[in-house]
Formats: structure tokens, sequence, C-alpha cells
């Protein structure tokens, strides 16, 4: 009796923890095969398929036309579509860009020394020192305006959170039994950092980054909101929702409401990536 | 005595990022390709010859760059920031004008995003895993994953368009002279902007007080407590406020760097002319010498701010200020 | 004290616990983690519930003060002075009459002052003060936050907690761990004082060493159950005089009774099987052991024990 109930038990952990190890995987594959949809989407669309069609203006979404149409007869659809793809690819490379400096900058911070820290603990509070936005601006306005600017301007801005993660792992693992035991042993450093360092650091990077990816998206879309960046015919997200707010009065919802959900969703596909991502790497944290 | 000397550690650390601060703009505008020269002319308005050579002067156009610098950090220590090229004011007036909006702005958002983020965080902690915790959190992920203009622009559209309680745009009254504006005016023009701002900044402050409250409950005192006949919410109230509100207070000013970037977005929203309007104009307008000093003020407003933050962190923890005191 | 003759302060019959666990599929299993004890507590009495870390000691402890989590369920009978200790009743008697001595200075909120943590919800100023002087605890120590007492002063303070409340029943929980001889000593004298004021006390610990010096009777607890409970005089003399095989492997295993390990290591709470729960480490294992569904406590030479081959 008892014996089948303990079995019962056994078997449900087991069950539990496939249950979520496949859930999380589960939901890591759908958000990135839409993400990757997007992004593909984003080169093959035919620009003749947004093109102004006159005939076809302020169109409410329906059957043909999804999200609708613009005054100029576009299609907002793949509008849409094409302007996610656009942000997507400017926040990848941003990302991608910012997180190698806090790469950097974490690793330089805890193996080089105490002035190198703290100087590079002081950029950090730096950066930290201008409102995000205000700093963005700025250097997009330095570096010309367009979509060069933007993406240093995210770059620069973005790896300071990364870069102290990075480098407050790589403290602990340095300082960890472990390692300072490997040291004794006569490992050299290069083997402690191939060893024993990436394996705990690479982790890190991974879920930083992807977790970069949003933040990136979302200060591209808003700088390009501002006017800043890109040009109006390139569908970037920030600029269909600007041009929008001149067609709120006209009632025209669709023009504002669809492309902005969108873009939530796009972000919210990267957070669950990243968070599941956390997820299988520390499932301790699962609980929760 | 160690509170002191923490309390002026704190502040030359603070005065010294202000410093940095303005030498990083400084370089910024070095290294730029844009000529200062060039970006006036470019600029909208044509300019005069006068004009030119204010400007040329003032950034030292002809000089080496370090005599430059020391021109314009004492142009700067004398308060003079430059002429605005597109308002033709000086750019210390034009900050004057707009400041006071941003400011009523920004601090109506702060005071509510914190209350009602802060009641969220405790409710949710303390209903945890029932639906109520559910929804809290759902809401808060949503929002911070949500672009803050764009939840402006669906604020706009119910409150101003649909229901037409609210005026479309501008901070005050189109057409009416600047002394004519009443208090009741300004207020009126500031609930939609500032509504978008609370609803946006609830999130992390409630995020965190949630997961601190969690904390407590969980904590061996909370359960010693319970087995001392206090109930959830007497926990709450004897153990959970008093560690975590001020750690709440310490993060919403911390968050202040946030804030006046959702501020810049909701002026633009609601054409409500603030810093973060000016601040926009700018920028569209090439207007250097004014973006840079919004970049300066807003920088002047994250170290108040963060300042602010790290002296309140011995009034949460007495380990650090008991430590200070005795030893 | 001779009042209560009649109806031991804690009278625990058949007392289980369970915990529900479920999963995110809606799946539901069950977590037994304290099986049918039976064990009372008279006034004037110290009983040591003593067995190693992970045997579901605590537990019983907040079984007993009503503030186990939510997922578990409690089946079997306690009493409070022949009052049955429902969760009406215990939220009632929690810190008035039935009161904890938690393990260490974590269980005080870091940011509040010591005064007025003794003091509690039910404590007076006065009382605290009086407290303080029977522990020999300067008035300033009131003003005092956790993080500045020391080792002793603290073990003082928590155990201010409980006298302030003027319990009947006190649960002390692991009070000595981490203390030097000295001070554990003075605390469990501490708790024979009060017992002798006619306090009832269940002084849980893995210390048999100095429970051997201050307990009347001893409660092993093994897997999450009793498995012998005796006078402490038995546990003086060991071996023989002795019912379980536990008991005296854990007598046996004393520094100064040869300091032999016992093989082996106690079944998770989730793993157990029907029968003895100690069935796989014993020497006298037999048939019987492991196919019993459940073995009762017995009466054997004026002590109680739960094994099929006790004499």
């Amino acid at each position: 009796m008892s014996n089948t109930i303990c079995q019962t038990i056994k078997k449900s952990t087991f069950f539990w923890q496939f249950n979520l190890r496949t859930r999380t995987l589960a939901a890591i594959a759908g958000a990135f095969v839409i993400l990757t949809a997007i992004a593909a989407a984003g080169i093959l669309i035919d620009p003749a398929s947004y093109a102004p069609q006159f005939q076809q203006k302020n169109l409410a979404p329906s059957l043909t036309h999804p999200f609708g149409t613009d005054w100029m007869g576009r299609d907002m659809f793949i509008r849409t579509v094409k302007g996610l793809s656009t942000s997507l690819w400017i926040g990848l490379l941003a990302a991608t860009v910012s997180s190698v400096i806090a790469v950097i900058m974490g690793v330089a911070a805890a193996t080089m020394g105490r002035r190198t820290d703290s100087f590079i603990l002081w950029l950090v509070d730096l950066i930290q020192g201008i409102p995000h936005l205000i700093l963005l601006m700025l250097i997009s306005f330095v570096l010309g305006k367009g979509m060069f600017g933007v993406w240093m301007g995210v770059a620069l801005t973005h790896w300071p959170i990364l870069a102290r993660v990075i480098r407050a792992e790589v403290l602990a693992v340095r300082n960890s039994q472990y390692v300072l035991a490997a040291r004794k042993l006569g490992s050299s450093r290069w083997k402690i950092a191939v060893k024993h360092i990436m394996p705990h650091v690479v982790p890190q990077y991974i879920v930083g980054l992807i977790l970069l990816f949003p933040h990136a998206i979302l200060h591209e879309a808003s700088i390009t909101f501002l006017g800043f960046g890109l040009l109006p015919r390139e569908p970037a997200v920030g600029i269909i929702l600007s041009e929008s707010m001149r067609y709120l009065t006209a009632g025209m919802w669709w023009l504002t409401v669809l492309p902005g959900a969108s873009l939530l969703m796009m972000v919210l596909l990267f957070d669950q990536i990243g968070e599941n991502l956390r997820t299988l790497m520390n499932p301790s944290s699962a609980q929760e | 005595m160690h509170l002191a000397a923490y309390i002026g550690r704190t502040l030359i650390r603070g005065v010294g990022l202000l410093v940095a601060v303005v030498l990083v703009t400084f370089v910024l505008v070095q290294a730029s390709p844009i000529d200062p020269m060039e970006a006036y002319v470019t600029a909208e308005n044509p300019v005069s010859q006068e004009q030119r050579d204010a400007i040329a002067a003032y950034w030292g156009l002809n000089d080496p760059p370090l005599e430059r610098l020391e021109k314009w950090v004492s142009a700067l220590a004398h308060g003079d920031m430059g002429t605005s090229m597109y308002y033709r004011q000086p750019v210390t007036e034009v900050i004057r004008v707009h400041f006071m909006n941003s400011l009523m702005l920004m601090a109506v958002a702060w005071i509510l995003s914190g209350f009602f983020g802060f009641v969220l965080g405790v409710v949710a902690a303390a209903y945890q895993h029932t639906r109520v915790d559910k929804f809290i959190k759902v809401y808060c992920l949503l929002i911070a994953s949500a672009p803050t203009f764009w939840i402006g622009l669906l604020i706009l559209m119910v409150f101003a368009v649909w229901l037409g309680w609210f005026p479309l745009a501008l901070g005050t009254p189109i057409g009416k002279e600047a002394a004519a504006v009443t208090l009741g005016d300004r207020l009126y023009h500031l609930v939609l902007p500032a509504l978008t701002l609370s609803v946006t900044g609830i999130s992390q402050i409630a995020l965190h007080t949630r997961q601190k409250l969690i904390d407590v409950l969980n904590s061996d005192y909370a359960v010693f407590a319970a087995a001392r006949g206090e109930t959830k919410w007497q926990i709450v109230y004897h153990h959970g406020l008093r560690n975590i509100l001020l750690p709440a207070v310490t993060l919403q000013f911390g968050s202040i760097s946030e804030l006046f970037g959702g501020s810049v977005l909701a002026e633009t929203v609601f054409s409500y002319t603030g810093l973060g309007y000016v601040a926009v104009v700018a920028g569209t307008k090439l207007d250097l010498p004014l973006l840079l000093g919004i970049a300066l003020c807003s920088g002047f407003f994250v170290f108040v701010g963060n300042l602010t933050a790290n002296l309140l962190y011995p009034l949460i923890d007495p380990q650090i200020r008991e430590g200070m005191t005795h030893e | 004290m001779a009042n209560h003759d009649t109806a031991p302060v804690l009278d625990i019959q058949n007392l289980s616990v369970k915990f529900r666990m479920y999963d995110k599929g809606l799946r539901q299993s069950e977590l037994q983690v304290i099986s049918d004890i039976n064990l009372n507590i008279k006034a004037g009495e110290i009983v040591a519930v003593a067995g190693s870390s992970g045997s579901g000691k605590s537990l019983l402890a907040h079984a007993v003060l009503g503030i186990l989590p939510k997922n578990a369920m409690v089946s079997g009978s306690m009493k409070y002075c022949g009052t049955e200790l429902t969760p009406a009743v215990q939220a009632d008697l929690r810190g008035r009459d039935i009161a904890l001595v938690p393990q260490s200075v974590s269980y005080l909120d870091p940011l509040k002052k010591v005064g007025p943590q003794v003091q509690g919800l039910y404590g007076t100023k006065e009382q605290q003060s009086q407290v303080f002087n029977r522990f020999e605890l300067a008035e300033e120590t009131a003003e005092k936050y956790p993080f500045q007492l020391s080792g002793g002063m603290a073990r003082r303070i928590l155990v201010s907690t409980a006298v302030i409340s003027n319990a009947k029943l006190i649960i002390a929980d692991e009070p000595t761990p981490g203390l030097n001889p000295e001070i554990a000593e003075t605390t469990m004298k501490i708790f024979r004082d009060l017992a002798d004021e006619g306090k009832a006390v269940m002084l849980i610990t893995h210390d048999i060493d100095l429970a051997f010096l201050f307990a009347d009777r001893i409660a092993v607890f093994y897997a999450g159950t009793t498995v012998e409970i005796a006078p402490v005089a038995d546990f003086i003399r060991g071996g023989d005089a002795l019912r379980h095989p536990y008991s005296r492997a854990l007598w046996n295993a004393l520094p100064q009774n040869g300091f032999k390990p016992i093989a082996g290591g106690q079944p998770y709470a989730g793993n157990l099987q029907g029968g003895c729960p100690y069935a796989a480490r014993c020497s006298h294992c037999s048939t019987e052991c492991t196919t019993a569904k459940t073995i009762k406590m017995q009466t054997v030479r004026g002590g109680e024990v739960r094994c099929c081959h006790a004499t």
C-alpha cells in the first residue's frame, strides 16, 4: 500500500521535472521560431507589397489587411512586420556589440587589479549618471543622425548592467575554493580561465545578452519615435507609431494599437527566451 | 563621526561624477563630426554674422582643445550655457522656463508611481500564489515590456480622443499669455502625461517590493513572529514595512534617470512643453548647446536622486548606522 | 504544579503531518513528514525530542504551534491542558500559553530593537524589565539591535521572549548548537529552572549529551516518528536499558561510549516504505519488520518503544 504511494510520489516528481523542462524548451523554441520568422520576413518582403495604393486608403483591419491600411493605402501588417524586422536587426546588432563591451569591461574589472576595477565601476556610474534616453539622443546626434547613430548609441549605453553581472561572476568564481585549489595545484592561468571560469561566465553572458535585446529594441523604438535616427521612409515601428499620432483624432486606432502591440509581443518573446534559459541553467530558481 | 565621513565620501563621489558628466559631454561634442558652426548654419534659422561670431567665441572654435575646455567650463561655472539657436535665447533661460513643467510632471509621477507601486507590491506579496498576485505580476511584466510612448498614445486615444475629457496637446492652452495661464490650466494639462508616467513607473517598484516582502514573510523572524501570535498583516506591519519601505524609497530615488527618460517620451506624446519636449526639439533641430544644457541638467537630476538614495542607506540599516556611531 | 497532574500540558495522540505537493500539471502528491506520534509532556517536566537533522523535529514544534505552511495536512489529536488544539485555539494560545524559543538571533527582526521584540504583542515594558532582571541582562540591552548581541546574551534574549509570556508550555527548538559548553549549560539550566517552576518544556535537540543532564524523559525521533520514549536514567545507563536498536546505536555513537558510527543513512521522508523505518539499518531486522503495515508503540519496562523485537 504505502509501497505504491511511494512509487507514485517518485513518478510524479519525475514527471514534474520532465514537464517543466519540456515546457521550458518548447517555450524557447516557439519564441525562437517566431522571432526568426520576423527577422527573415523583413529581408524577404518585397517593398512593393507595402507600396502606397491610393484606392485603398484608411481601411480598418479586415481579412485582406489584418492591420488595416494607412492614409496612403499602405498595408499596415506588412509595414509592421518590416518595421519589427528592422528593429530586431538593429537591436540584435547593438545588443551584441554592447555585450562584447560588457564582457571586456567585466572581465577586465575582475582580473586587472583594483585600479582598473574602480575605474570601470566609475565608468559604469558615469554612463548611468545621464538618463539613458538623453545620452542616446546625444550620441546619435553627435554621430550624425541615421541608423548608424542609433545602433552605436544603443550599443554604447547598454553594457553597464551586464558588465557588472559578469564582473561579479568572474570574481566569485576566481575566489572560489576549487579555483584556488586548482591554482595551488599548478594549473596555468589560461587553463583555469578555460576550464573553470568560462563555464560559469558563458551561461551568464548568454542570458544577459538575450535579456539585453528587449532593452535595446525598446530604446531603438523610443529614439526613432522621437525623430532621431531612421529616415521616415524606412518603416521602423517607432516611425510608424510617430506617424500614427497625426491620425489619432481621425479615429484610426489600428495605426497605433496594432503595431505597438506587435512590438510588445516581440519584446515579450525575447523576455520569455531569456527567462526560460535562465530557468534551464538554474533550476532552483524555477520554484517561484 | 563616521556618518559624517560617509556623507562626505558620498558627496565627493557624486560631485566627481557630475564633473565627469560635464567632461564627457564636452568630449562628445569635440569628437563629433558635426561642427557646431555648421550645425547652426544648416539649422532652419538663418544666422547673422554677429551670431556666428558669438558661437565661435563661445565654443572657442579657433582655440586648442584644452583652452576650449577651460573656456567652456568657466562659462559653465558662470551659468552660461551658450545660446539656443532654435529659441534664440540663452540656454539657461530656455531651461529655466521649461524646468517647472517637467519638475511638476516628474514629481507627481514619482509620488504616484512610488505609492501605488509599493501598495501593489505589498498586496501581491501578502497574497502570493493567488490570482491577485498573478494579476499584479502579469501587469508589471506587460508594462515593463511595453514602450512608454505607446502606453502614452493609448492613454491619449482613450481619454482625449474617445472620451474627450482632456486636451490633445500642449502644456498650456494655445494663444494664452503665459501670465494668464492658471494653475488649474496647468494641472488639467498635466493629468494625462502624469498618468502615463505613473502607470509605467509602477512596475519596477512593485516587483521589487513584492520580492522583498516575500523574502521577509519567508524569513526566520516572520516564522517566529507567527509563533508568537502575530497574524499575517501584523507581521507585514511590524516587520515587513520597516524592512521594505526605505529600500523602496531608495530604489525610487535611484530610478529618477528612467523617470527622466520616460518624461521625454510622455512630453513628446502629449506635446507637454517641459525639458524633455525641448530636448527633442533641440535634437531634431540640431540645436547642440540646448541639447547639451539639458543633458547636464538631467545629469544633475540623476545626481541629486542617487545622492539622496545613498544618504538614505544608513537610515535603513542600523548595522551601518550603529557601526558608524559606536565602534 | 499539582493541579496539572490530571491532564498533561501537552498530549499528542497519533499525530501525522503530510505535505500536499502540487506541480504545474495539477498533479498532486503527498509527502508524509511526521507519522503517528504519541507524546505527552506534564507540568514540571522536560521532554527532550532527540534525533538527527531531517527527522521532523522542528515540524513537530510547528505543528503544535499551528504555524505549518498552508499545504500541510495534520491528522490525529493534540491537546493542551485537556483542550483540543484546533487552529483557532492555537491562534489564541500562540505567544501567550505556548511559547517557542527559536534557534538563533536570525529569528529576531534585524531592524528592530531587542526590547520591543521581547515584549512582542502581549508583553509590557515592566514585564520585560523583570525578565531582563531575572536573566541578568542590563537594562540598556533593550536598546540594542540583534546583530549587537553576544552569543550568551542572544540566548538569554531568546529565552526571555518565551518567559515574558508566562506560557505553560515552552518549546525550545535546538537552543544550544554553536554555543560553547558553558553557555550551553547555562541555557539548559534556565530551562530546568522553568520546568521546576511548573512549566512543561519540549526540548528539541540533537545534542543528546545535554539532554542527559537536564531532561526527564527523552523521545528518540527517527524518520518522522518516535521510536523510543524513555526516562533519562535508561539513556544514561545505555545498552540493554534501552529498548530500540536505534537508541542503542545512538548511545554507542556518543564519544564517551565508543564513538561507533551508525552505518547507512536515514530514509528521506518521501521514500518511506511500510514497516519499520529503521529496518534497512537494523541488525535485528526480520521479515516481520518489513511486512508489517505499521508498528505500534508498545510499553516495555516502563518506557515506550516502536519495535517488533523489543523485550
